[in-house]
């Protein structure tokens, strides 16, 4: 089915949302610029002018917007509204942000869906907190198009200089905090109509644009085209049930264009397929797409990846690590703390993460004059003269902080200024999303050169003429590591003999390797005081190349313990790794925890139970 | 990448994300013009596929041909169709066109009333009762072409619906995942932030989520959209030669059709863009919403 290619839809559109303190006139700017523009539903005008005359409110523009009881009531915006109008240029939709501080998290739901942002500040008033910290926010959420209105310029008499000063504050604070400037500071007063659709008789003196005419000129962001090729794996689908054996890797493409044969990367696993083709329902067969489309692709090798992978060209590829350094956002009720786990989303990965180290906690209503400057742990701790002990600080409610953020599992990103889509996360707690922050840094950990050792090595291996994907058909399973650690003595060595046994007895292709083994050959050149990292790499090495030949390898060492497991891991990014202590146990973290004087059988179920539930044998 | 591509991305992208999240997932399918255009971009989301159940709530007051309609593409696109219905308030007669038929001589005032009410009891409460699954659900099946017992009582815990930001005040301020509690009410002044395309995909033991993948829609864009896709849509938009038409659809006896000659997709697009209805609210036929009706409605679980 072809689909028509008519031009219904050529006119540009562009989200605006509007901003400021509490009571500086935001709802009645919008709402004045919707009956201004002709934009209002029939008679609505009227009939909220004759509603104000029946309950002897006096009229206001803003009353237009307010559709619910309670916000009526309370006289303020509680969530984003959003309303809709044209100028001669373009169709707008407005988003109307509340301004009260309690009501912050809204104002960034709809400040995110913004490419710009009004600005508005009452002439009486002034600068005030939430015209700083929405100010900030705007900069940190990267909506570089701010106009500023000086609102209520009529209470001031319309007065020239009241308004440079206003302006001359403001532009101070933004260059302070490093955000864009603003494209235009218009005084208005949304009461009057002054400046807003048409301009006003009251300031002579202004001659700049009204502010129709600064939205109307504002360009639209460019596409992310040019950028490297991102795109955050959504979903892989095959719909077998329904006679359709296309299995279709899906996901929103956030930058950059690919096309068919080419060849690209998923992060963290490093699996490398080409592009086979470019699917869709009613469209075009395609060979080509780019950033903004959510589409799928089928791939030649089939490689079995999953949600939240990031996938790119393999010139380009997103970082991969640990650490983050960020600046964040809180919005959550209970305070953001060190010490717990909390859950990270980015693009459409998900892991845990937990706080690192805090730099600095940011006032975001007088970022200018941070008193948030924190003496670091190293400073405080122990020092000539006994500086006073600064207790933890504490990420509240509504406040910003600079802090490295640390996950248990590698993840794909950017920095934020490389790509927005990868570079900037939420943290969920509990249920909601509770705060959101931008990648300014990446910190490095321990395991980074191995990290990086097997990216080269994987995006430049060169592959043999049978596939993982066919190995995985014939051996009736994929490739893993199951590691046997702990003490010498224990018992792990027969345990791992059995467990070898009874998958080579279903018919699977399962492997012993023992440490000692590596340590005769492999490592035959190393001296006994040898840095036990290069022990490691070895190790992990040649476990690579087993689980390259599709083997289920199950490893038994005294070298290499629980601890050493992540640093195995990052060699073998593709491949489950099934971590089975022996012995008392160490505390850490491990798959199974076995005393080693059970039957062997009873392990062995146990470790074949795991199989099945990560999907290896049962796949 | 125009307008309408930018809309349909975001909505593709909405689907996969609620589908990858909720292991009870439906959406809720009206037969009107925007849950078919929503039902057309979920296969867009799934490749041709729909891959979870459509649920309808038969107030039996729809119009025949919107059941037929139903089927039809039921059939055709292979669904999984549910539909639920308040049969108690339908056997005690507990509904508003048969006690206006009993007393025809009633005050507008109270009819506006008895309105409300029976779109409480026949659709919310019905949808409730479907969607927690304390109600019974008739599943078609698609072999013998006879709706049966669902034996599926498992509630849902994600909801596909199809409202539209520029509908009225109150859906203007949903978010694209919206939570509601166990009693399934919609706390609009203590909504979860939503930014990024990170959606409220987490939620608490009987609570649900509502999904909207059409709030940046207009009307106007739905009508584009069905002109570009060439979607099937009920003939009852279209004026029959009558000089009427219905501009959105729900019980036969709330509703009533608009004054229009327009006969086909083009004809309403003209209409909506120049023409007579370019400053008309979509819902000005309804005559359940009046004064905060459809906000009293919407809290309490009403789509």
């Amino acid at each position: 089915m072809a689909r028509p290619d008519a031009k219904v839809a050529e006119r540009d559109q562009m989200n605006v949302v509007i901003v400021g303190h509490v009571d500086h006139g935001k709802s009645t700017v919008v709402g004045r610029l919707l009956a201004d523009t002709d934009a209002l539903p029939q008679g609505k005008l009227d009939a909220v002018r004759r509603e104000c005359e029946r309950t002897g409110k006096p009229f206001e523009y803003a009353f237009l917007l307010d559709a619910l009881e309670d916000e009526q009531d309370q006289g303020i915006t509680i969530d984003t509204a959003r309303c809709f109008f044209k100028s001669s240029a373009r169709d707008y939709i407005i988003i109307d942000a509340p301004g009260h501080i309690e009501f912050l998290k809204n104002m960034i739901s709809g400040a995110a869906r913004a490419e710009a942002a009004v600005l508005v500040i009452d002439a009486k008033e002034g600068v005030r907190e939430n015209s700083r910290r929405h100010g900030y926010i705007l900069a940190m959420l990267g909506i570089r198009q701010v106009v500023v209105c000086v609102n209520k310029m009529d209470l001031v008499g319309y007065d020239q200089k009241h308004f440079e000063g206003i302006e001359r504050e403001y532009r101070a604070f933004l260059e302070s905090i490093g955000a864009v400037s603003p494209r235009q500071f218009i005084p208005i007063s949304a009461i009057e109509g002054e400046n807003l659709a048409s301009r006003g008789k009251k300031t002579p003196w202004y001659k700049g644009p009204t502010l129709l005419e600064v939205l109307d000129a504002l360009p639209k962001a460019p596409p992310k085209i040019d950028q490297p090729l991102r795109m955050p794996v959504q979903a892989v689908y095959k719909f077998t049930k329904q006679g359709d054996d296309r299995r279709i890797v899906a996901g929103r493409i956030e930058a950059g264009r690919v096309k068919v044969g080419d060849k690209v990367v998923f992060s963290p696993s490093n699996k490398v397929s080409t592009i086979r083709s470019i699917e869709g329902f009613n469209t075009k067969p395609r060979a080509e797409i780019e950033a903004g489309w959510s589409t799928g692709f089928t791939l030649t090798e089939e490689i079995y990846i999953t949600r939240g992978e990031v996938m790119s060209h393999v010139a380009k590829a997103p970082q991969v690590g640990t650490r983050l350094r960020v600046n964040l956002i809180w919005l959550g009720k209970k305070p953001f703390v060190s010490g717990r786990d909390y859950k990270l989303k980015l693009g459409t990965t998900a892991l845990p993460v937990r706080i690192s180290k805090i730099h600095k906690v940011i006032d975001a209503s007088r970022p200018d004059r941070s008193t948030g400057e924190l003496r670091s742990p190293e400073r405080s701790a122990g020092g000539q003269g006994d500086p006073p002990r600064v207790p933890d600080p504490i990420i509240g409610r509504h406040d910003v902080a600079d802090l490295v953020l640390e996950l248990r599992q590698p993840i794909a990103f950017d920095l934020t200024a490389d790509c927005e889509a990868t570079g900037r996360f939420v943290i969920v707690d509990e249920y909601d999303v509770a705060g959101g922050g931008i990648i300014t840094e990446a910190v490095s950990d321990d395991l980074r050169d191995l990290r990086d050792e097997a990216r080269t090595r994987d995006f430049n291996w060169v592959p043999g003429g049978v596939t993982s994907a066919e190995r995985t058909a014939r051996n009736g399973h994929r490739a893993a590591l199951v590691m046997f650690v702990g003490k010498a003595g224990v018992g792990k060595h027969k345990l791992a003999r059995a467990v070898e046994k009874a998958l080579f007895g279903e018919g699977r292709a399962a492997y012993m390797l023992d440490g000692t083994n590596v340590l005769l050959g492999v490592d035959n050149d190393l001296w006994v005081d040898a840095a036990k990292s290069e022990l490691v790499r070895r190790f992990g090495e040649v476990v690579h190349l087993l689980l390259n030949a599709g083997h289920i390898v199950v490893s038994t060492t005294n070298t290499i313990g629980l601890a050493d497991a992540t640093a195995v891991q990052a060699l073998i990014p593709d491949a489950p790794l099934v971590l089975v202590e022996v012995g008392d146990g160490s505390g850490q973290a491990c798959d199974l925890l076995v005393s080693g004087d059970e039957p062997e059988a009873e392990v062995v179920a146990k470790v074949r139970a795991l199989l099945d539930a990560r999907h290896i044998t049962a796949v | 990448m125009d307008h309408l591509d930018q809309l349909e991305q975001q909505s593709v992208y909405i689907f996969r994300e609620a589908f990858r999240h909720f292991e009870r997932l439906c959406m809720l399918w009206s037969i009107g013009k925007d849950s078919t255009v929503m039902l057309w971009l979920a296969r867009k989301a799934f490749f041709g596929h729909v891959p979870f159940p459509l649920v309808h709530v038969d107030t039996s007051y729809k119009l025949p041909e919107m059941i037929a309609y139903r089927d039809k593409l039921a059939f055709e696109y292979k669904l999984q169709m549910v539909v639920g219905q308040n049969k108690q308030a339908l056997d005690e007669g507990d509904t508003f066109p048969i006690k206006l038929g009993k007393r025809p001589d009633m005050s507008k005032e109270e009819q506006q009333q008895l309105r409300t009410a029976c779109c409480g009891r026949l659709k919310s409460d019905a949808l409730g009762a479907t969607l927690h699954g304390t109600g019974t659900r008739m599943r078609l099946n698609l072999e013998t072409g006879k709706y049966e017992v669902d034996p599926d009582k498992q509630p849902y815990t994600g909801v596909i619906v199809g409202a539209r930001a520029d509908e009225e005040g109150s859906r203007s301020k949903e978010r694209y995942f919206s939570p509601r509690d166990k009693h399934d009410n919609w706390d609009v002044g203590d909504q979860p932030p939503e930014f990024w395309n990170q959606f409220k995909t987490d939620f608490a033991p009987g609570t649900h989520v509502r999904i909207h993948p059409l709030l940046d829609w207009t009307e106007l864009n739905i009508w584009e959209y069905i002109k570009r896709e060439r979607i099937p849509t009920v003939s009852l938009y279209y004026d029959q030669g009558a000089g009427t038409r219905y501009r959105s659809l729900g019980c036969g006896p709330c509703q009533s059709p608009i004054k229009s000659t327009s006969k086909n997709v083009d004809d309403i697009i003209d209409e909506l863009k120049s023409g007579a209805l370019k400053n008309v609210a979509e819902r000005s036929g309804r005559l359940q919403d009046g004064k905060h009706g459809l906000e009293e409605l919407r809290r309490k679980g009403y789509m």
